[in-house]
């Protein structure tokens, strides 16, 4: 079921490294965009991709991911097109690894069961549903594991080991450590600290343990590489596709670049993050 | 959507998930999930603790001088010419509005708690208000949320929040209203787990939340059962009350779910009218899941939520308590909506009929009455809630009605 994910991390780990997670959203700054942007991410340095499903009111993100998907949405962007877009992307690579993240009500909406059929046949291979604890597993996570996409759960600082074998419980593919209680785009956590959640986590699964939130540049992208399977990287590389834009959030010349200059420099703080430690 | 088997009884929700039939439930982000059982569990604790309702009922009667009278309507009854017109008059409490019932209730459990930083979401500001006030009171810190757009709509509480030591901060993501107020609220709550009390103003979001809120309020229906009792020696024919998020309407239906004899009617803010831009979840919208729980929801084909538009602040909201979807889909409570141009009518009706203005939200129930009691026998006997004050609605009054102030 998590066939790419786990030929990923292996490849990763085979090269005595952490692997880079690169978060976008779905659409941003428009459809044709962000196809070219996904496209770009593997070559650049990017080994597993989040797609962002864009929701109107994400209340588990900070402003950076609230801006992109707004302007997804403003240039058109559904579910259905979002779906599309994986589809597209897996035409020419079958390797790298797409989870979707996002909120549950669109999904809800489109109807769960055509929802995870659609999803497992374009291509991708995990979720995060940021508003679906386990309490509410019945709902998404195990209707995903009985189609065979793996239902990635977010551990964070207040769960703790009483409540963990609950939070992994159903987790397939690799556990997602929050590393600040906030939303998207805080703070740049202590990086000791998330050196020991890493260490705790570990203690409770055999999955791999990506990091995220806080992490911005490719020096935050070493120090979490130096302790963790994965790091993930989300507000740096969205506020970058807004950097680009015209006055009117369309894309320039330079949108596609600025995305994969980043992603390239998050790649290489990646590669050195074990080297250093 | 009436064709369901009836309960044996419409009180025993919500069960151990937090669902009332689908609604509810607890759809929140993991950082929130442990906070949300903590609270679930210290509620448990103080709901069957005596000392927890004596020290309550000490404030309910000293501090926001309950019991509110049920006071009959005589000119607005002879007007209208039918039904026996009573109101509920929450708009007489401390702050003005029924909302410092659930604030009071919500203040003493983040104190056992040892809670020590209180945010609040708020619309029209009378939540905010009343959490200001609590907070003054009880020496917390207090953070108010609040939609740009409310923020210069309903001016004259937000200088009330300011004056009582509450940091007011304004919210520009989004349609810049409630729903955005609430969305900065629980993010602020995801950053600050550690010493923050996150204090809901209606019956809405995770469980517990619904509940509590519900059980706070329901003080509004267990005195009018007993005042009716004593004014008329029955119980009233028909309960209206206005639903934002629903929290006045749920205090005041919950103790007469089981009583079959009462026809209850919530009132959804209509707007421009049910085919344009309007906040009646119930009436035009579909189940979906927003701030914690499923429930009915304004949105698009595509799961998007869609700002809702009332005159009213305090009804701006595309959402409703899961409770009231599902009242609604099991057919105890009926749903009918008012126009702004109605509220704005009542507005003014109940004004000079009664010598009471009431908040342009309360004053959508008015104008159900005003729609139904002229049809209705003479000894019906009709309870409206009258859940707040309108002092914070003149400006907006006069703006609307072409007088400058
Ligand atoms: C006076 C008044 N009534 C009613 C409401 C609507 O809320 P609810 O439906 O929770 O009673 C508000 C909300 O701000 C209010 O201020």
């Amino acid at each position: 079921m998590t066939a790419r994910l786990d030929a990923r991390f292996a490849q990763a780990s085979a090269q005595g490294r952490a692997a880079l997670v690169t978060f976008v959203t779905a659409g941003d700054p428009d459809h044709e965009t962000s196809l070219e942007i996904l496209r770009a991410l593997p070559k650049a340095g990017a080994d597993i991709i989040e797609l962002g499903m864009p929701f109107t009111d994400p209340m588990a993100d900070g402003p950076a991911i609230q801006a992109a998907g707004l302007r997804a949405l403003a240039a058109g962007e559904t579910l259905v097109k979002t779906l599309d877009l994986v589809r597209a992307f897996r035409e020419q690579d079958q390797t790298t690894p797409i989870i979707l993240m996002g909120y549950y009500n669109p999904i809800y909406v489109h109807g769960v069961e055509r929802f995870l059929d659609e999803a497992r046949d374009f291509g991708v291979d995990g979720l995060i549903v940021v508003d679906l604890p386990p309490e509410e597993d019945e709902e998404l996570c195990l209707p995903a594991l009985s189609v065979g996409l793996a239902f990635i759960r977010l551990a964070t600082p207040t769960t703790d080991d009483k409540r963990l074998p609950a939070v992994l419980k159903n987790t397939a593919g690799f556990v997602y450590y929050v590393s600040v209680a906030g939303i998207t785009g805080s703070a740049t956590p202590d990086f000791n600290v998330v050196g020991a959640a890493v260490t705790r986590l570990k203690r409770h699964t055999k999955l791999p343990v990506a990091v995220g939130f806080g992490v911005k540049t490719p020096e935050h992208a070493a120090a979490i590489a130096a302790a963790a399977d994965a790091v993930v990287v989300g507000s740096a590389i969205v506020d970058t596709v807004a950097k680009s834009l015209d006055g009117e959030n369309r894309a320039t010349a330079s949108t596609v670049p600025a995305v994969a200059d980043l992603v390239s420099r998050l790649a290489a703080g990646v590669r050195r993050g074990r080297a250093a430690a | 959507m009436t064709a369901q088997p009836q309960p044996n009884t419409f009180r025993m929700g919500p069960d151990e998930r937090g669902r009332f039939g689908i609604y509810g439930g607890r759809f929140v982000a993991e950082t929130l999930m442990p906070l949300i059982l903590d609270l679930e569990k210290e509620y448990q604790a103080a709901k069957t603790d005596p000392a927890f309702h004596a020290e309550m009922n000490g404030y309910r009667t000293h501090y926001i001088g309950r019991p509110s009278p049920l006071y009959f309507a005589e000119r607005l009854t002879e007007h209208l010419g039918g039904a026996k017109i009573y109101l509920k008059r929450e708009e007489l409490n401390h702050t003005g509005s029924h909302k410092v019932n659930n604030v009071l209730g919500q203040i003493l459990l983040a104190r056992r708690m040892g809670k020590e930083r209180i945010i609040a979401e708020t619309g029209a500001g009378s939540h905010g208000v009343a959490t200001a006030t609590l907070c003054a009171r009880f020496g917390l810190k207090c953070i108010v949320y609040m939609g740009a757009v409310d923020v210069a709509r309903q001016a004259p509480n937000v200088f009330r929040m300011k004056m009582l030591g509450a940091e007011v901060v304004p919210v520009e993501s989004g349609s810049k209203t409630l729903k955005d107020a609430l969305n900065e609220a629980l993010r602020d709550w995801v950053a600050n787990v550690h010493d923050t009390f996150y204090c809901i103003g209606t019956v809405a979001g995770p469980h517990p939340y619904p509940e509590m809120v519900r059980d706070f309020q329901s003080v509004i229906g267990d005195e009018t059962k007993a005042q009716m009792q004593e004014a008329e020696g029955r119980l009233p024919d028909s309960l209206f009350a206005c639903v934002g998020g629903g929290s006045n309407a749920m205090g005041l239906f919950h103790p007469f779910l089981d009583d079959p004899e009462v026809a209850i009617y919530g009132v959804e803010a209509a707007g421009h009218g049910l085919s344009g831009l309007n906040a009646a979840s119930i009436a035009g919208g579909a189940p979906g899941i927003l701030h914690g729980n499923r429930t009915y929801l304004l949105m698009d084909r595509d799961g998007q939520i869609e700002e809702g538009h009332s005159i009213s602040a305090g009804l701006d909201y595309p959402g409703v308590g899961p409770e009231h979807a599902w009242l609604n889909d099991v057919g105890r409570v009926k749903y009918l909506s008012a126009t702004d141009d109605e509220a704005v009518e009542a507005f003014q009706v109940l004004s000079k009929l009664e010598g009471i203005i009431p908040a342009l939200e309360s004053a959508h129930a008015i104008a159900k009455v005003i729609e139904l009691a002229p049809d209705m026998p003479k000894d019906h006997l009709m309870v409206v809630n009258l859940s707040g004050r309108g002092d914070k609605d003149v400006p907006q009054i006069a703006e609307r009605l072409g007088s400058s102030l």
